[in-house]
């Protein structure tokens, strides 16, 4: 089958033995690749009650049929396993240009079972694949790790690593690749360190096969000029990034701002995109095949490195009350080299803020650091004692949920289902908020990003205050985004393709004849028996909800004052048009006709 | 008379001007003010009035504040 390598590599760790099996090629179509098919073999394969870092858990790397191919964006892979942190299925796919190595060098999944009695590393030249002994970077930083890989193996390799936040289970841990790009949420960089797996090297020399040549690139001219003419895609993300979104939160009044204490940002001018590019943009950077490049290069003294995303300038920035842009930049910097997760360490270092300010948190745990909302300069050595797990960092390295309810104030994390939430307050956004709820993995912005047509106004402007109608956006935007994360390319290019679009790419990659309507009823798919491993690992519906301070507590001021998320109003349409019953479970109808 | 404040984001700040006071001597829509303001309507994809999206057939109002936003995304 065009667009797969066909091959499946099963590493058991705690024996050391590497085995290939076939690719199944009827799940691959019916759940694509990366998020759905690594689903499904989760599905298949654990019992979603497993104890997620025990060595019964199975980590899956999986490609999708896009990863590696010569189209927009194909160039990303996925971590899929059960979370630590939040006990749902998890699914985090990354950029960089390591998942298309894999594809290059032959194998589309990488299935990773048992524990390895001491710490290993995984290195593939094609179809040459052995366990070697991790001793010599066990401990190390993420750059440390790749440099030591990069300068033992051929020329060209890439590596994907945890840092030290993996290997002491930190439960906010990353899976990280080409140093700094992060398979970032729901912890499953301590599932790679609960089974003593540091890093994989990857070196591939050949190239998939594709069914005609001339239909692609004339395809691909076609998907680059919708996505160079785009305003989103062709000019607002490649000039500012995603750091642009900093100033616009903050106008609607919807920035979240100590720990969602508050809703706009008197800082925000320091820590947004205009000012990151005015002050310390070095370069713009780029995934693999991506005609976008969104990624930031940035300079603070001599230093220079991968720079904060939106998400992240918001977690270190206004989440803790910080606007100082090179102890965000720094803070940054140190969630890459330990392997962290940027969205929840800095969320959590929100929670701990609020925790310490209300007398749960003592002045005699900090160890002499400050923990306080406004300009904390010590907010990147918080970073790396949550990455060592040292003193207090090593409870704020089980992510703000746990945090919080050990000192008896639960309602305090502001997450969904233990993840914690990113930068859009869902009382601003009444949408993202519905998407927040019931999201498969959490508090997720990448599951249904309802802020483009909420905020941005792509591809139609909804009003953001009301609840009409979001629970069909928010279906149609979370399929939509499951079929994409299992083709393999990049949630942006939906600013400026639809799913007619994704079918004639998986059609021209893969030479078949799905329609848009097909990609949708996949990601349809993907959704449910997302939702069905939830519910046997013990997740109730019940979850699908936010934190009491959205529901209940109004924003006090700005262009959003007075709102809170009016959930209710949505929950029940949307549980109808998923064909899930009142009580927000599948009906054995809706899972027949999605074949599952 | 009114005053407004006009605020400019991304590639709309021209010479690096972030933020302007303007006194209007008559009353205008958004999108006379854009006119006015010599940015072509195509290039603002944003358009907020106190906080809240508008398009260009909007009163203004005295103390209001207009936020302009070229076309941006991000996630």
């Amino acid at each position: 089958m065009f667009g797969y390598n066909g091959k499946v590599m099963r590493v058991n760790l705690t024996e050391g033995t590497i085995k290939t099996e076939e690719l199944n090629h009827e799940l691959a179509k019916k759940f694509l690749g990366g998020r759905g098919l690594g689903t499904k073999m989760m599905m298949d394969e654990v019992d979603p009650k497993v104890d997620p870092l025990s060595p019964e858990n199975k980590l899956f790397i999986v490609t999708g049929p896009m990863t590696g191919n010569p189209v927009a964006t194909g160039g990303r892979y996925m971590v899929v396993t059960k979370s630590p942190l939040s006990g749902t299925i998890a699914s985090s796919n990354s950029g960089g240009k390591w998942g298309a190595e894999l594809k290059f060098a032959g194998w589309d999944v990488i299935v990773f079972e048992g524990k390895s009695p001491e710490p290993v590393y995984l290195a593939i030249q094609d179809d040459k694949v052995e366990l070697m002994p991790a001793d010599k970077i066990w401990g190390t930083t993420v750059s440390n790790t790749t440099k030591y890989l990069e300068e033992n193996y051929p020329k060209g390799s890439k590596v994907l690593a945890i840092g030290p936040g993996g290997e002491n289970l930190s439960m906010i841990a990353a899976v990280m690749n080409d140093e700094d790009r992060a398979a970032g949420r729901s912890g499953v960089g301590a599932v790679m360190g609960s089974k003593n797996l540091k890093a994989i090297v990857v070196k591939g020399s050949g190239l998939p096969d594709v069914p005609d040549q001339d239909k692609i690139k004339e395809l691909n001219k076609k998907q680059l000029a919708k996505i160079k003419e785009n305003g989103v895609t062709g000019q607002g993300l490649p000039t500012y990034g995603t750091a642009v979104l900093v100033n616009i939160l903050n106008e609607l009044g919807s920035l979240p701002t100590n720990n969602f204490l508050k809703s706009a940002f008197q800082g925000a001018e320091e820590i947004s995109g205009e000012t990151l590019a005015e002050k310390y943009l070095t370069k713009r950077t780029a995934c693999y095949r991506c005609p976008i490049g969104c990624g930031r290069y940035v300079k603070v003294g001599d230093w220079e490195g991968g720079g904060p995303e939106y998400e992240t300038l918001w977690a270190f920035g206004s989440d803790c009350g910080l606007s100082d842009m090179e102890a965000i930049i720094k803070a940054n910097h140190w969630c890459n080299e330990m392997g962290l997760d940027t969205i929840s360490t800095g969320a959590t270092i929100a929670a701990a803020i609020e925790l310490h300010e209300k007398g749960y948190i003592k002045d005699e745990d900090l160890d002499g650091l400050k923990l306080e909302f406004g300009n904390n300069t010590d907010i990147a050595e918080w970073v790396k004692r949550m990455g060592y797990g040292q003193g207090l960092g090593k409870k704020m390295a089980m992510g703000s949920y746990r945090l919080a309810d050990e000192y008896g104030a639960p309602e305090l994390s502001m997450t969904v289902k233990k993840l914690e939430m990113p930068a859009y307050d869902p009382r601003g956004t009444q949408g993202q908020g519905l998407t927040y709820a019931t999201s498969n993995r959490g508090g997720c912005h990448v599951r249904g990003y309802l802020i483009s047509p909420e905020v941005l106004g792509l591809p139609e402007a909804l009003d953001r205050l009301d609840t009409k109608n979001k629970a069909s956006w928010a279906k149609i935007f979370q399929d939509l985004t499951a079929s994409i994360d299992s083709l393999g390319v990049c949630l942006f290019t939906s600013f400026a393709l639809g799913a007619d679009d994704y079918a004639d790419m998986y059609n021209a990659i893969c030479g078949t004849d799905l329609t848009g309507t097909d990609i949708l009823q996949i990601g349809d798919r993907i959704y449910n028996i997302e939702r069905q491993f939830n519910q046997l690992a013990g997740i109730t519906p019940a979850e699908d909800t936010l934190p009491k301070r959205l529901l209940e507590e109004p924003i006090a001021e700005g262009p959003s004052k007075g709102h809170v998320n009016r959930l209710s109003e949505m929950l029940p349409e949307y549980y109808e048009l998923r064909g899930w019953g009142k009580d927000g479970i599948p009906t054995e109808a809706k899972l027949k006709e999605l074949g599952l | 008379m009114i005053e407004i404040e006009v605020r400019y984001f991304a590639t709309l700040r021209k010479d690096n001007k972030k933020k302007e006071v303007l006194i209007l001597e008559d009353e205008l829509t958004t999108g006379e003010l854009v006119d006015d303001l010599q940015i072509p309507r195509e290039e603002i994809a944003i358009l907020l009035v106190n906080g809240i999206k508008s398009g260009f057939d909007v009163s203004i109002k005295d103390k209001d504040i207009i936020s302009l936003f070229p076309p941006v995304g991000g996630g």
